[in-house]
């Protein structure tokens, strides 16, 4: 609107006409701007409301995350790490076994995942005809399974790793096998998303130079996907770590007073670890559980923050 | 690679036209895309081992309860002496979640996505999405230890009126289990809301109408389907959410109540509670923790299959 007063200075307009042209003008911004008053106000204060929604949301994320350093404040220390668990002596209590199982169960879901998730990516985005039915049953599979509740994955994990077919038994491999499972879905849409984001020219010039399909994906498209690919196993891992309704059904609440082995005795880990100590009324417990809570948000902030990061610096528009 | 490579200037006179096939087998690329092939079948291996391992027990189950005994009872005493299996009592612990949930989730996390989408500059919103995202990576046991030592005497303080009994609260588990979903409610939605084309917008603006009335009379009709995708999304994963019910719902009575302020059972309370005691395999009430599984696949499962939908709906409008 502010380049008309330079346009009707530019261009030597008839007086009548300019007139005619000032007056349509202040016309139709009365026009707009009557009645203004209330619609400013409404406008206003529907902002106020969107804004305390979102406050909402925020503070609860800072309250938590106060609320976990103050009351896990006096057991913050290396014995908090160091200690085993222990309901006798509460005070002496730690999460040695639980970390380590932790490190055990997340380990083995990375092998898995990787894998598993990246390849089946790849063959959704790069090989498979998506008009064919089988291949679109399996992508509706997929994504229908990334809302299934990770307590029917635990269900699982008891029927058929713990025991039935492979019988494992409570271990931290089957916690492992149990936790890729439910992590899986949400690997394979993220790695998806990241190979589609690369340009089809790409591919066709690989193509087009002699290479065949496996060649041009492993060569050109997956180097090109790989930071989003990346972030979408960071991600995946950081939800391993702070499930826990999944192990509880597959073994992992057991009070460990061992270093855990992958294959066998029992194993704990931090999140099942932390509500075996909440559930306990003594207050060292309840202390414990909360220094356990700051363990797992410091970790899990990390991490997230290292995949935010990675997609900032490596996103790229073609 | 293939050995037979043509230069352009250099071919052979009279070149025959040559077939774009490969000319050998290429067993690697047929080893290899079966291997692929196999990764991705997995999925539907892992969703028929989730029905089967559901279903066995379920059916050894019901020969031993009537489904209707188990849909329509209202006495959920499994493992007594006279065990009764009337699922009615925890089911309704899982609507009142899901009730105090959606009542949080859908105000907070709606003005969350619309302040973003439509108000936020790019700087503001690409740091407080992150955040939000944060929120959403938050292990669940944190989230219900939180709400059980700060949240559930916060709300008993505010509100002298109600008739509180014992630590637990059914109500506060479900605003908080509101909380926890907000995030994914306001993502889902700012998607909808942002696949909204420009020109809708711009042509509101050119017939005089305000930012307000854009934002709510257009673009949020507009992203009608995606914004109620969200909400099914957020149902979806409040019937499911366990470790924030266990912990500020406790495990505790299975009673037909709907009573907030009680401490009641939800289906996965129950399912994650049953799990992790002493239960031989075989029994009973080993079963039911399958049967209950599979009411709350189903439950899941169908609100999923809508969410879906409704979210491919938008994307082929706009697309």
């Amino acid at each position: 609107m502010s380049d008309d007063s330079g346009y009707s200075s530019r261009v030597a307009m008839p007086m009548r006409t300019r007139t005619a042209v000032g007056g349509a003008r202040e016309v139709t911004e009365a026009l707009l701007s009557s009645g203004d008053r209330k619609k400013k106000v409404r406008g206003i204060i529907f902002v106020s409301i969107l804004l305390l929604g979102l406050t909402t949301a925020l503070l609860a994320i800072a309250a938590m995350i106060t609320w976990a350093f103050i009351a896990g404040w006096p057991r913050l220390d290396l014995s908090l790490f160091t200690n085993v668990p222990s309901v006798v002596l509460p005070e002496n209590a730690g999460y040695r076994t639980a970390i380590l199982g932790t490190l055990y169960v997340i380990g083995g879901v990375i092998l898995l995942i990787v894998p598993l998730g990246v390849g089946a990516a790849i063959y959704l985005e790069e090989f498979a005809n998506p008009r064919n039915p089988f291949n679109r049953f399996v992508d509706l599979n997929i994504q229908n399974l990334a809302g299934v509740p990770s307590i029917v994955f635990g269900i699982l994990g008891l029927a058929f790793i713990v025991r039935g077919p492979l019988s494992l038994g409570f271990v931290a491999a089957a916690g492992s096998l149990t936790l890729a499972l439910l992590v899986l879905p949400t690997v394979i849409l993220a790695s998806r998303e990241a190979l589609r984001a690369v340009p089809s020219s790409i591919r066709d010039g690989s193509l087009a130079l002699g290479a065949t399909v496996w060649q041009a994906v492993s060569k050109q498209v997956l180097p090109a996907a790989f930071p989003g690919v990346l972030t979408g196993v960071i991600l995946a891992v950081a939800r391993a770590i702070g499930e826990a309704a999944p192990l509880l059904l597959v073994g992992a609440v057991t009070f460990v007073t061992f270093d855990p082995s992958f294959f066998e005795g029992g194993y704990s880990t931090l999140p099942t670890m932390i509500y075996s100590y909440a559930k306990r009324p003594q207050d060292e417990l309840q202390t414990l559980a909360a220094a356990g809570v700051v363990v797992m948000l410091v970790l899990l902030i990390l991490i997230n923050s290292v995949a935010i990061y990675l997609r900032n610096r490596f996103e790229r528009t073609w | 690679m293939s050995s037979r490579v043509i230069s352009p200037g250099v071919s052979s006179s009279g070149s025959p036209i040559r077939s774009l096939e490969a000319p050998g087998l290429r067993i690697g690329e047929r080893i290899i895309k079966g291997l692929l092939w196999l990764a991705a079948t997995l999925s539907v291996v892992v969703t028929t081992g989730i029905v089967v391992s559901l279903l066995v027990p379920s059916i050894g189950f019901f020969q031993q309860v009537s489904i209707v005994e188990f849909l329509t009872g209202t006495i959920w005493a499994p493992g007594f002496a006279n065990p009764s299996f009337g699922v009615l009592p925890i089911v309704v612990g899982t609507l009142t979640v899901v009730f105090f949930a959606i009542l949080i989730a859908v105000p907070v996390g709606l003005s969350s996505a619309i302040f973003l989408s439509e108000y936020a500059t790019p700087k503001f919103r690409k740091t407080v999405k992150p955040i939000l995202e944060v929120l959403e990576g938050l292990p669940t046991v944190a989230i219900g230890l939180f709400a059980f030592s700060v949240l559930t005497p916060l709300i008993r303080q505010l509100t002298p009126f109600l008739p509180w009994t014992g630590p637990f609260s059914i109500g506060v588990a479900g605003i908080t289990v509101g909380l926890l979903i907000v995030p994914l409610v306001a993502s889902v939605s700012d998607d909808a809301m942002r696949a909204v084309p420009r020109a809708l917008r711009e042509g509101a603006y050119a017939m005089g109408a305000t930012k307000f009335e854009v934002a709510l009379k257009v673009v949020v009709p507009a992203a009608a389907s995606g914004i109620i995708a969200a909400f099914v999304l957020g149902i979806s994963r409040a019937i499911g959410e366990t470790m924030v019910v266990l912990l500020v719902a406790g495990a505790g009575s299975p009673v037909l109540s709907f009573d907030p302020t009680k401490g009641i059972q939800t289906m996965t309370a129950y399912i994650g509670s049953t799990a992790t005691g002493d239960i031989s395999q075989g029994t009973i009430t080993y079963d039911s923790i399958f049967a209950v599984g599979a009411l709350l696949f189903l439950m899941t499962l169908a609100m999923n299959i809508l969410a879906i939908r409704m979210v491919k709906k938008y994307r082929e409008v706009y697309d």
